[in-house]
């Protein structure tokens, strides 16, 4: 029995480099030693990227895309198809959750100049792949062909009408009709069931492929393949398999647990990842009070909405993403850790962060004049991290770069420290109970929260400079 | 307990509650009360179903959910001819409704994913009188101008608004009941909670199920979670 197994794989390997693959990129793929939680994030969306699609096959078995059945069909999904409602949610859930890990992931290689050379082509690669994701989600979700599915859509397809000259043309041409309709939605299928999986998925593979050639960055920003040991391998690099097979695992469950507790408790998590007014089926005649896109593109939409001319608007829309393209050009600092980088640059990502998430929250609400105003002071700093970029990178002073990777404590590391600033909030009484004992009550220690905060805020400040 | 809390916070109505502007009540849904979601249907079939479908929902899923039988709830619930795997279809046509209201009144499935439990609970005990001024003679605070009378009237009785001038407008501030119907005013919002109860549950009818087996689920990814770092653990032990 052996025998005809070693047999098996020599025939195999005889012909196919199976074992040459598996060790050029998991046995023999040397990674830095020092990921920290922002490294989980790579493999989760991997992880997501599987769940979009099994669960998005198992969905097309019953989803009908034809404008009169496509709301009913996936309500039959959700009652009359054996556990129909659990991979409809594990889609729609995954959609957020992909856009979710895979900011995380920009922001990551963001703060930890991942992008920077020798890695620009594996940003490059990655920033197709989150413009696909985009385009794949927002196709997605036209399919279900509720209200806000249809006006999501016509609202976003007339932005290409805003284009001068051929703008109603090639409006036209994408609708396949004067309104988004049955034509729009057939095509929408096409291009999210096959079209764009299958460029992500090359993508996905480019994107892996640029990396294991340069090999991963990691939080220090340093070089591993500057050290060796005799052997060759980096002194400060571990073999993927299994260190980080196993280490990614822990990720991977982490990850499920907080997917779980939104499909089990929260499907529809407020509203957020399925919107209220996306169970009435679409009405051309019926235009909603206020059509907000889903979450993720809301940091896009509210910079659309806070430049006043409309064309103006979907160029600066554009750009939000362009910019991002050019980041391993703008950023023109020696180097590529944000722990060894100066305090403007870390104020800069921390204002950054602000008009991100300030922009994403706008994009879900009203546009009044007060939300505008901030909607404009919030692109402003969105552009400026980048357009300045070149400015204060060059400018600012760095520290220096040690030659090897440093120490840090890990999160298992902080577990006691956390552990002490519980001890420190917390003030434990003994209070006399009914029976002639005590008992131990627990109550907020407002000197030790005062100390703490302060602690922290000075912490905080140290830490930006 | 719990379940009600996680049932109101996702049903929470964020847009409606913005647009309209009306303190909405709270409605109190229980999907364990297979007794109150039983009313609901019996008041759905005789108040709503003339006009309004349900056509997401089967009479055989309806016996399943709510511990019935079969042949009881084709007796107790379902209108006369009805089949066990018929979807809850209403009896008047498209057509008709086009001509008689002007539109087709909607399919209400998913009016309590779309609209909130609250909304609905709400909604369904604020039509006033405004004799000659709406065309049904009812309008509605938290719907205005509403296209549907009041198929209540009877149970709930006549209410009026109590109007106060603000800013130079006439503003709602509250309603009378002005004629007492068959009901009183308790047992009428307890009737309409336990409707609103049973369209929570046809809004989605698997919510209850997902819930209790998400804590099972939850508990073996801890599992995983805990087993997975007890692995990692050992292999990076030698790494320094």
């Amino acid at each position: 029995m052996k025998r005809k197994m070693n047999q098996c794989s020599e025939w195999l390997l005889e012909r196919f480099p199976l074992s040459d693959l598996w060790n050029e990129h998991m046995a023999h793929y040397y990674a830095p030693k020092n990921f920290n939680i922002w490294y989980f994030f790579g493999s989760l969306a991997l992880l997501v990227l599987v769940n979009q699609f099994i669960t998005g096959i198992l969905l097309t078995m019953n989803y009908k895309p034809d404008a009169k059945l496509a709301f009913d069909s996936v309500e039959y999904i959700m009652r009359d198809v054996n556990w129909g409602w659990l991979v409809r949610y594990m889609h729609s859930t995954g959609a957020s959750a992909f856009f979710i890990v895979v900011y995380l992931h920009m922001f990551r290689g963001l703060i930890y100049g991942s992008f920077k050379q020798p890695r620009e082509l594996i940003w490059i690669f990655g920033m197709l792949i989150f413009v696909c994701l985009m385009a794949e989600a927002f196709m997605g979700y036209l399919l279900p062909w509720g209200q806000m599915s249809y006006w999501g859509a016509q609202v976003i397809i007339s932005l290409f009408s805003a284009i001068p000259v051929i703008g109603d043309e090639l409006s036209l041409w994408v609708r396949g009709d004067y309104v988004v309709s049955d034509a729009t939605l057939n095509r929408f299928f096409a291009f999210h069931v096959i079209a764009v999986p299958l460029v992500l998925l090359i993508l996905v593979f480019l994107h892996i492929v640029a990396l294991h050639e340069v090999g991963s960055n990691n939080p220090d920003g340093v070089e591993i393949k500057l050290s060796k040991d005799p052997w060759g391998h980096p002194v400060d690099g571990i073999p993927f398999h299994p260190y980080y097979t196993v280490k990614d695992i822990v990720g991977v469950g982490v990850f499920m647990f907080f997917f779980a507790t939104v499909i089990f408790y929260m499907p529809e998590l407020g509203g957020y990842f399925l919107e209220h007014a996306n169970f009435i089926p679409a009405d051309p005649l019926k235009t909603p009070e206020h059509i907000a896109p889903v979450w993720y593109f809301t940091p896009f939409y509210a910079i659309l909405r806070a430049v006043p001319d409309k064309f103006a608007g979907v160029i600066a829309m554009g750009g939000a993403i362009v910019v991002l393209f050019m980041l391993p050009w703008l950023d023109r600092s020696p180097v590529k850790s944000i722990r060894y980088r100066g305090g403007i640059f870390k104020k800069a990502v921390a204002l950054f962060v602000v008009a991100f998430i300030g922009l994403g929250y706008l994009g879900t609400q009203p546009a009044t004049p007060g939300a505008t105003t901030v909607a404009r002071v919030l692109t402003a700093v969105y552009f400026g991290f980048f357009l300045l970029m070149p400015l204060y990178t060059r400018w600012e002073k760095t520290k220096p770069v040690p030659n090897r990777l440093t120490d840090q404590p890990s999160l298992e590391d902080r577990i006691p420290a956390l552990l002490a600033l519980v001890d420190e909030v917390v003030e434990v009484q003994q209070v006399p109970d009914n029976i002639g004992g005590t008992i131990a009550k627990k109550r907020p220690n407002w000197s030790g929260i005062s100390a703490v905060l302060i602690r922290f805020a000075k912490n905080l400040k140290k830490s930006l400079d | 307990m719990k379940k009600i809390l996680y049932t109101l916070l996702f049903l929470l109505p964020f847009n409606v509650l913005a647009s309209s502007g009306v303190k909405l009540d709270s409605a109190d849904i229980d999907l364990t009360d297979t007794m109150a979601m039983e009313r609901g249907a019996k008041y759905y079939v005789t108040y709503c179903l003339g006009c309004h479908s349900a056509k997401h929902i089967r009479y055989k899923r309806i016996a399943i959910d709510l511990k019935l039988d079969e042949t009881e709830v084709l007796k107790v619930v379902a209108p006369f001819g009805a089949g066990i795997y018929d979807q809850m279809h209403s009896a008047m046509n498209a057509h008709d409704a086009e001509k008689w209201f002007g539109t087709t009144p909607p399919d209400l499935s998913l009016i309590a994913r779309s609209r909130g439990a609250d909304w609905l609970y709400t909604y369904l005990r604020s039509f006033y009188a405004e004799p000659g001024k709406a065309p049904l003679g009812v309008n509605n605070v938290v719907f205005p101008d509403v296209g549907m009378p009041n198929v209540f009237w009877q149970l709930q009785g006549t209410q009026s608004a109590i109007t106060q001038k603000i800013d130079g407008h006439d503003v709602i501030t509250g309603l009378k009941l002005e004629q007492p119907g068959q009901m009183t005013p308790k047992e009428f919002d307890k009737m309409v909670n336990d409707l609103v109860n049973f369209l929570v549950y046809v809004g989605e009818p698997v919510q209850l199920e997902r819930q209790q087996m998400g804590k099972y689920v939850l508990f073996f990814i801890l599992m995983f979670i805990a087993l997975a770092y007890l692995l990692k653990k050992e292999y990076w032990k030698d790494v320094h």
